[in-house]
């Protein structure tokens, strides 16, 4: 008798149950985390899921967090559904930010109708600048994206080191950060007393619009298309190269909304720390949901609510707030081996007879 | 001018050290048909365990072995998902490295809190074994890590091209369907690439905790991973032009170290962000018409 693994397809039943039985198998691991941190790991999980959501002000504050995780999320679904491995939305999200500086230091005296419009197509236009160089050498020298979007984000953290110890340094504090932006150019909020901002709205309109394009439209086919097999959707008369190269834009850009939303809606001037890792988050984002509109909003606040939690878990048990980004990197993993998984059946069985029989022979 | 040039290589020397540690052991796995995108976090992770033990037990020895033991583990991490599961492995890549800079920053801020001034241990000495050369006395002057990277290189290059190991890793990168034909597991050797991959991975790293630095920063890697990434295309896959790809970044570096000091007229911020450009181009220069490993980013599926 031993087990074996065999494969077969799952019963229609398990597939809804994945993200539940990813979420225990996750918590059942990082608790010894939490244990090590010398606190009880229920109490943990309750300020992590339960108490960012018992009042108004940090069910709110879930949602902020979720901003721009909203729209990390959706660049790399955007870019990944096409086959394109955008791993700079991170670089991305400094160019908007970037962007978004210069604008809100530039702007002032304008109305906001203006300036703010301005700010989201600045922030979108720098953040497909930065996704440019890597998809050309890309389409024109078949240069792999991985390795260029990655060393690019590297090199956008100098670009903005240099501006705040330079050029942009505040001169009345003297910090390495930016003086803060015009009045005209900061997003206005969308409830009283409450950080929630123009950005959150931004980017439901961004994961609404994504939804449309990858469903609704010629680019979205041909994207989908490129995404399940470039060789296949060439055959089939699609221009490949020119997918990607919209894709990686648009990508890019969508990142780049993600720094002017932080900048115009949360930190009023730009910081090196303005994002701890966004960029990143919206690969676990995007994979979470599938690479689908729907779930990556789904993924976007969720994931928004383990930051929220974490910083909870922090403030109140002394568990540092690291904790959350184990979290979330261990759902992405277990979540994955769940949906290999699926398909395997684990099953104990007596050797069969041609194994026996190949074993006697031997 | 002999000077200058004499402690320039000698820096070189010591910036690709952990270049080449992270580089060879990138090879291994994608030799093996594993693009293993868990270097920046397995780099990190052995970062910070070699740092941690080697307080722990106050030798700088036992924590680069148990930074390469830690190495290890992640390597076998990354063939659970990538040749157990079969899983994409660019996001199950990017997912260990997540999961280790996490744990390595969570596990750094239980054991030393938040001090002002980071711990700090009494880190590796440089060593001379060709003593009495005078000129050269600054070359040889190197950490004892970087002469074993250094003998490294022709070792991989002997087990990978001179070996049946090295041949059947090879073929398990180009034809797995082959090598399964041929009566050899496609898993096992899988598996030992990615955790001798990882435990040179994780000795890159504890090179610059317990060597360079003598201290855990949250900024120790920075992106130095990602570099191997792409000095492993530079490098045709191939270690002895991995070790050329090295010395290249870790001469761009060395130099505008270098620059920086001599306070040429531009902002240092240019200097820093200059190896990483150049990494770039020589990518688009180097990488062209560099065939990867066939197998690469396939999981082999025995039907």
């Amino acid at each position: 008798m031993r087990f074996r693994l065999e494969r077969s397809p799952a019963p229609y039943w398990v597939r809804p149950l994945i993200p539940v039985i990813a979420l225990i198998i996750t918590f059942l691991l990082t608790a010894s985390l939490i244990v090590w941190a010398d606190a009880n790991p229920f109490e943990g999980y309750y300020y992590f899921l339960i108490a960012p959501l018992a009042n108004r002000v940090s069910a709110i504050e879930v949602l902020v967090k979720s901003t721009p995780l909203l729209l990390t999320g959706a660049s790399v679904a955007f870019a990944f559904a096409a086959g394109y491995w955008n791993i700079g939305a991170e670089g991305q999200l400094y160019a908007g930010a970037i962007a978004a500086t210069w604008l809100g230091l530039t702007l002032d005296g304008v109305s906001p109708f203006i300036a703010i419009p301005l700010m989201l197509i600045g922030g979108f236009i720098a953040g497909m600048l930065w996704a440019l160089p890597p998809v050309w050498l890309k389409i024109r020298l078949n240069v792999d994206e991985i390795v260029t979007t990655l060393l690019l984000n590297s090199v956008i953290l100098f670009l903005v080191s240099f501006l705040l110890n330079g050029p942009w340094r505040d001169p009345i504090s003297g910090w390495p950060q930016s003086p803060e932006i015009a009045a005209a150019t900061v997003f206005p909020k969308l409830l009283p007393r409450a950080r929630l901002h123009l950005g959150f709205l931004v980017a439901m309109m961004v994961i609404g619009l994504m939804w449309y394009v990858l469903s609704r439209t010629r680019l979205g086919l041909t994207m989908r298309a490129a995404g399940l097999g470039p060789e296949a959707a060439r055959y089939a008369g699609i221009n490949v190269k020119r997918t990607l190269l919209t894709a990686a834009l648009i990508s890019g850009g969508i990142a780049g909304l993600a720094g002017v939303s932080e900048v115009a809606g949360i930190h009023f001037h730009l910081i090196e720390a303005i994002s701890p890792g966004y960029g990143y988050t919206g690969i676990v984002i995007a994979t979470l949901g599938a690479l689908n509109p729907i779930g990556v909003a789904i993924a976007g606040l969720f994931i928004g609510l383990i930051e929220t939690g974490s910083q909870n878990v922090s403030r109140a048990l002394g568990v540092p707030a690291y904790l959350g980004d184990v979290v979330q990197a261990t759902l992405l993993l277990v979540t994955l081996a769940a949906l290999a998984l699926q398909n395997f059946r684990l099953r104990l069985r007596a050797p069969d007879a041609a194994a026996e029989l190949a074993a006697e022979e031997a | 001018m002999e000077v200058f040039v004499i402690s320039l290589v000698a820096a070189t020397l010591r910036v690709a050290t952990p270049l080449i540690f992270g580089t060879l052991g990138e090879l291994f796995a994608e030799r093996a048909g594993i693009l293993n995108l868990g270097i920046e976090g397995t780099m990190f992770f052995g970062a910070f365990v070699g740092f941690w033990v080697a307080q722990v037990s106050e030798s700088l020895w036992i924590g680069l072995l148990a930074a390469v033991l830690a190495g290890m583990a992640a390597g076998l991490l990354m063939a659970v998902f990538s040749v157990t599961l079969g899983v994409n492995q660019h996001v199950s890549g990017l997912g260990i490295t997540l999961l280790l800079i996490g744990l390595s920053l969570f596990s750094f801020r239980l054991i030393f809190g938040e001090p002002r001034v980071p711990p700090s241990i009494r880190p590796f000495t440089q060593l001379n074994p060709f003593p009495g050369i005078p000129l050269l006395e600054p070359l040889f002057e190197q950490y004892a890590l970087t002469y074993v990277a250094l003998a490294l290189v022709p070792m991989v290059w002997w087990l990978l091209y001179r070996t049946d190991f090295g041949l059947r890793l090879r073929a398990v990168g180009e034809n797995p369907e082959a090598v399964d034909a041929a009566g050899i597991s496609v898993f096992r050797l899988r598996y030992l690439a990615l955790t001798i991959g990882g435990g040179l991975m994780a000795a890159g790293g504890a090179f610059l905790s317990l060597g360079q630095l003598g201290a855990f920063t949250y900024g120790i890697i920075a992106g130095r991973g990602w570099v191997c990434i792409a000095l492993i295309i530079f490098a045709h896959w191939h270690p002895v032009r991995v070790l050329w790809g090295a010395l290249l970044f870790g001469g761009v570096f060395a130099l505008q170290l270098r620059l920086q000091i001599a306070g040429a007229d531009l902002p240092y911020e240019t200097f820093l962000a200059l190896p990483y450009v150049v990494t770039i181009i020589a990518l688009a220069i180097a990488g062209r018409g560099a065939a990867a490993p066939a197998a690469l980013l396939r999981p082999y599926k025995r039907e």
